[in-house]
């Protein structure tokens, strides 16, 4: 039985209880506790089943290195799976659901694997399912998609809000424990920017519970003492909740901040991610305690030492009324004593070191704790709770000498630093034999931006695990972190305490040390994904040498806790196996995050209608009163076609093109891209940037113009205006703005510096409207202002004045083939212009039209659309625009890559236009059928469509598209694929298909 | 001539911070070498100011007219939104003969104040941009061409409890609608102080 104690639990607040659910049972908790401590008091000791074998599991840890206790949390939109009981704190109102088993935790009917599990060994997957290969389809993957993963995944979107914090420091301190504080305090003091977070609700960590005195007071003392004075600095901030999850290039930092998972009923972000720019960042991030390797290390009951005396002192929690101790150092004698002196029973102490412990252990025989020297565990004893213990000797192959029952075992192999920040960013370690453990090397840190170290390990976490050492050591972390960004330390000693003598660790990787292979494949070492000493051997007998390979094979550290507990264990066993020591196996990579951090948080703010930028044209709530059925075009939002009440997209199109072509239509061609470039050398940039000649367009004209990159491919059109004798105006495509200004400058910056050019974008200043339509010159002159006839304007002209009362520039160009002008406004002026142009318009029965129906008028024009008829791989001359490319000039981008073999082959597929037989629209994207497969099988091609549309003006499909030698086939039928299987015939046509002579546009 | 719409047409949030349309302000985009002799004589003409320093923007008293310092060849000049085209027509005069490119954006852009206690308006910014809004760090008279959140901005402090924020017209709803969500009054941070 685990049970609440009578009195104790420091974090308690025993006057308000709190009831939570668990599996839908209803029980009762305190405020302080977290779920871990809750269940515990409960007498809830199963808490969960394993991965693969579906075995028992309960909580071994009281942070956040517990592999086992993993619940799904909350209901509905709230819902989280994998959430540590032991990280989760206890509120009002929780609840949670045990995972990964069916039909309930008690009675699994997965837990059936366990008896097949010397069938299940390591690499089980990659030898079972391999053969035959049609069963990977329906029977493998089935079978494997069903038992992969442990919790559910949410259903309901997330109904919390998150955000980002970016803050810049001196020094950050990751982790609230006394050597965090510490060197907080040192660095704080000589005026250093100081940020210190702390993954939990609590200041101080461990020494709390491990106790001791600081410069003659207890440790409590010191730490809340310190923590107020660090409160009072106003160079110093201090985060509870806050876990420092990633260390990366430069000292950036991300702090995962977990505001409301206490409280969820509070408002505001339930996470805060911190993205935290740090001049020095010291790691006092503490020590893990590893477990024992012994038969029945996972049954329910067996936790680490430091755990159950967590669990006594912070939460007032006793995890079995006998408990039995394993250790091979001197710190599990604190749980003893702990124990005892809170009237709990401890049977023995087995200790695994033939010489015994030191000073603790002499404390816990005075206290008449029975005491076992050179002894170990054989086996634990019981299914879903230890009954327990067969003992024997460490040194034998554990023939049973002794069996004790108790309820629980506390076990400790020792502590390992947790190095995982300091090891993200490139930080060493060394093997320190002494203590068998891991820890940071200090002559190879992280470099930072100047090739200094970055970060400093300070306390446990540098492996200094006594108090005194800790201090002594966290001071010095400060100092250097201190004088490493300027600031002077004031003078000062480090607190001092007495540490208690100790005897040295043993490292015991297995126990009994000899232990048999029966034995070996109890002895569990990752007890979330199953992995057991017996497998890391077996990975180590088929050649998996590396430690990297032999964590994939086996995987081992691969569930949700990274190995947190199983990594050291595993590699010393990798290491005995292979006869090697262990800073040759070395380590597996530590990554980012510590733990895992919410994908919320990850997102930020970026959600609901901050998702994304939603850029806006100066009509855009115009359109959206308008009926406008969107389209989203790059960030912007442009109308596809406006609907009527029951009217059909294909209708509202159809209509907009006829009421254009017969009459009036406007067109918001705002976000076309808008370039000025200036300057003496501009003329020469344009030429070099266009493949046809712009330094001779004379001021007041415009031209077409095409772009390649330097391979030769089209990569943007349009039309370029003189402004000046120096300025021209260029028009980009809608997607192009931003990409072809960079464009421009990466080739001002890098190739031509030495040119005279500047560069605005602005494609934001100017409502640019098309009014399209036999009608267009009239209404415009009812607007008034500037003289836009024939003979003043005429076509591929521009002119500046007033329209309306608005400055404005009109361009006479067209990308519909009737009579056309392209309005300019400045932006803030633009609804008002558009406003006017509707109700002057509104006698020639004026439109607005949407995208589409300015992809169908040039479609029947036969224009190219950048995107339809490009993508990526086509040069201008398969478009058949040879004529834009000027044979006069010695060079232009794309040149060279056009006069590539490949780039010359005549049997490049060449722009057609195509029409059905039948009258159909053609499928966009469908290829032209040849006769015969290739090598793949596949029917080989011969063409493509490139745009393809319904023609209301012809009342039939018309489409282009790239056909083998297409140019020289006029008149031929060729076949296209449908995706049903059929195909479709299609005369392969001249691509304009309207006015072929250009004389409606020209009027 | 009808009146100037500004692309948030006077909207308002009230939280953490106030957040306040400012209307359509005038605005040019120049180009030329900073260094030359010509450049400052044209500001002191045309502006009354000085050449800012990189990363730093100077103010008339009033606050009326401003020349911010946007890379190592362009200002940006912020005057009144009617007073633009002769201000650019000055420019132009003033730089004659030398290497430059002088632009009306004052339509491409939107101003956002964000107004209210010192700290509350620095920790606002600071979920946004990753810029160190240290008071000791980040001053009146500085400014940063950065990004808020997923768009380009620029922002800088014009009197202690307020910052100016300047980003492009077509996601002006955007830039006021994540300022918005980040002046939440349960989001507040309390780093600043």
């Amino acid at each position: 039985m685990s049970t609440r104690l009578a009195t104790g639990g420091r974090f308690l607040n025993r006057g308000r209880q709190v009831t939570f659910r668990f599996n839908g049972k209803y029980l009762k908790g305190f405020e302080g506790d977290t779920l871990a401590s809750a269940l515990l008091a409960n007498d809830q000791m199963l808490m969960g089943r394993s991965f693969k074998y579906h075995r028992p599991r309960g909580v071994v840890a009281s942070g956040a290195e517990e592999p086992n206790a993993l619940v799904g949390l909350g209901k509905g939109a709230r819902f989280e799976p994998n959430q540590r009981v032991t990280t989760t704190e206890l509120f009002d109102g929780l609840q949670a659901e045990s995972q990964n088993h069916w039909p309930s935790l008690d009675y699994d009917i997965g837990a059936v694997n366990t008896y097949l599990s010397r069938f299940l060994p390591a690499g089980f997957y990659y030898k079972m399912f391999l053969y035959p290969r049609a069963f990977w389809k329906h029977v493998y993957e089935p079978f494997i998609r069903m038992s992969a993963g442990l919790g559910k995944a949410p259903k309901d979107a997330d109904a919390d809000r998150y955000e980002h914090f970016n803050a810049a420091v001196d020094v950050l301190v990751i982790g609230g424990g006394v050597a965090g504080l510490q060197a907080a305090l040192v660095a704080g003091r000589a005026g250093a920017r100081v940020l210190v977070v702390e993954q939990t609700a609590h200041w101080g960590g461990r020494a709390l519970v491990d106790g001791g005195t600081v410069d003659g007071q207890p440790v409590d003392t010191w730490i809340a003492t310190v923590v107020s004075e660090l409160e009072t600095m106003s160079n110093v901030t201090l985060r509870l909740r806050c876990m420092g999850a990633g260390v990366y290039d430069h000292g950036y930092v991300l702090g995962y901040e977990r505001l409301r998972d206490h409280a969820p009923d509070m408002d505001g972000p339930r996470h805060r991610l911190w993205k935290i720019r740090a001049r020095q960042i010291v790691t006092a991030t503490g020590a893990i305690e590893r477990p024992l390797s012994f038969a029945g290390n996972d049954v329910p009951g067996v936790m680490l030492a430091g755990a159950v005396r967590d669990y006594a002192v912070n939460w007032g929690v006793s995890i079995g009324d006998r408990v039995v101790i394993a250790t091979n150092n001197d710190d599990a004698y604190r749980t003893a004593i702990t124990l005892k002196a809170m009237g709990l029973h401890v049977p023995v102490i087995l200790d695994a070191r033939a010489g015994g412990g030191g000073a603790l252990a002499d404390q816990a025989r005075a206290l008449g704790i029975r005491v076992e020297n050179g002894k170990a565990i054989a086996k634990v004893k019981g299914g879903k709770r230890v009954t327990g213990v067969a003992i024997c000797a460490q040194a034998g192959e554990g023939a049973v000498l002794e069996e004790i029952a108790c309820d629980a075992v506390a076990m400790s192999g020792g502590w390992s630093p947790v190095v995982h920040l300091w090891s993200h960013c490139g930080g060493k370690l060394i093997w320190d034999a002494d203590q068998a453990m891991f820890r940071p090397d200090p002559d190879r840190a992280p470099t930072g931006a100047d090739g200094g170290a970055m970060v400093i390990a300070a306390g446990a976490a540098n492996g200094a695990l006594d108090l005194g050492a800790a201090l002594a050591d966290a001071h010095q972390a400060g100092k250097a972190a201190a004088t490493a960004t300027g600031h002077a330390t004031k003078p000062g000693q480090a607190p001092k305490a007495e540490d208690v003598a100790q005897a040295p660790i043993a490292p015991v990787w297995m126990m009994p040390q000899g232990a048999s292979y029966a034995l070996r494949a109890k002895s569990w070492l990752d007890f979330q994904n199953d992995v057991k000493v017996s497998d890391v051997q077996l990975a180590a007998q088929e050649g998996f040498t590396s430690v990297e390979h032999a964590k994939r094979y086996t995987t081992l550290g691969m569930a949700t806790d990274q190995g947190k507990l199983s990594n050291i264990n595993g590699l010393a066993t990798l290491a005995k196996s292979l006869n090697t020591d262990i800073p040759s196996v070395g380590t597996t990579t530590f990554r980012p995050p510590y733990t895992p951090i919410s994908m919320g948080a990850i997102a930020g703010e970026a959600r609901g209608d901050i998702f994304q930028p939603l850029r806006r044209t100066p009509l855009h709530d115009w359109h959206a009163t308008n009926g406008a059925f969107w389209e989203p075009v790059g960030h912007w939002r442009r109308p596809y076609c406006y609907l009527r009440p029951g009217e059909s997209q294909h209708d509202a199109v159809a209509r907009e093109v006829k009421q254009t072509r017969a009459s009036l239509g406007l067109l918001d061609a705002s976000t076309l891209g808008k370039l000025v470039v200036k300057g003496p050398d501009a003329g020469r940039f344009l030429d070099m940037l266009y493949t046809n000649m712009m330094s001779t367009l004379p001021v007041g004209k415009c031209r077409y113009g095409l772009m390649c990159s330097e391979n030769g491919f089209l990569i943007d059109d349009g039309v370029v205006a003189r402004m000046s004798e120096d300025t021209w105006l260029c028009h980009t495509t809608t997607g192009g703005a931003d990409r072809i200004h960079a464009h421009m400058e990466e080739w001002l910056q890098t190739e031509w510096w030495d040119w005279q050019v500047y560069v605005a974008n602005v494609t934001e200043q100017y409502a640019q409207f098309a009014v399209v339509g036999p009608n267009a010159r009239k209404v415009l002159e009812k607007l008034g202002g500037m003289d836009v006839s024939k003979d003043t304007l005429p076509f591929m002209q521009w002119a500046e004045g007033t329209l309306a009362g608005i400055p404005a520039r009109v361009f006479r160009i067209s990308f519909s083939g009737e009579l056309s002008y392209e309005i300019a406004v400045p932006a803030s002026h633009g609804r008002p212009f558009w406003e006017r142009l509707m109700a002057e318009g509104a006698e020639f029965g004026a439109m607005p039209y949407g995208t589409e129906a300015l992809h169908v008028m040039r479609a029947e024009k036969g224009f190219i659309m950048i995107g339809d008829e490009t993508d990526g791989t086509v040069i201008p001359q398969d478009l058949g625009l040879g004529w834009a490319i000027s044979k006069k000039k010695a060079d232009y981008i794309g040149k060279r890559g056009q006069e590539r073999s490949h780039m010359v082959d005549p049997n490049r597929w060449q722009l057609v236009g195509l029409e059905t037989l039948d009258g159909s629209t053609l499928p966009d994207g469908a290829y032209a059928l040849a006769d015969g497969t290739n090598a793949n099988g596949q029917r080989k091609t011969q063409g493509r469509v490139t745009s393809t549309y319904y023609s209301p003006t012809l009342g039939r499909g018309i489409a282009m598209g790239l056909v083998l030698n297409g140019p020289a086939r006029m008149g031929e039928v060729i076949s296209f694929g449908k995706t049903d299987g059929t195909d479709v015939k299609a005369r392969i046509v001249d691509q304009v298909f309207y006015d072929k002579d250009g004389e409606k546009q020209n009027v | 001539m009808s009146e100037p719409f500004s692309a948030l047409n006077g909207a308002s949030f009230q939280g953490l911070v106030t957040l306040r349309d400012c209307g359509p302000t005038g605005m040019i985009t120049l180009r030329g070498d900073l260094a030359a002799p010509a450049m400052a004589q044209a500001l002191d003409k045309v502006m009354g100011l000085p050449l800012p320093a990189p990363r730093r923007i100077v103010a008339q008293a009033d606050g009326t007219r401003q020349v911010a310092w946007m890379s190592p060849d362009e200002l940006l000049l912020i005057l009144p939104y009617e007073q633009v085209a002769d201000a650019l027509a000055a420019v132009d005069a003033a730089l004659a003969g030398t290497h430059h490119l002088a632009e009306n954006v004052s339509d491409a852009r939107a101003l956002i104040a964000v107004t209210g206690p010192d700290a509350a308006m620095r920790e606002v910014l600071a979920k946004l941009a990753p810029v160190d809004l240290h008071p000791d760090h980040f001053p009146q008279g500085e400014i940063r061409r950065t990004r808020l959140a997923q768009v380009a901005a620029a922002f800088w402090i014009t009197q202690a409890g307020q910052a100016h924020v300047i980003c492009f017209r077509s996601v002006a709803h955007y830039v006021f609608d994540l300022l918005s969500a980040a002046a939440d009054p349960a989001a507040a941070v309390e780093y600043f102080g």
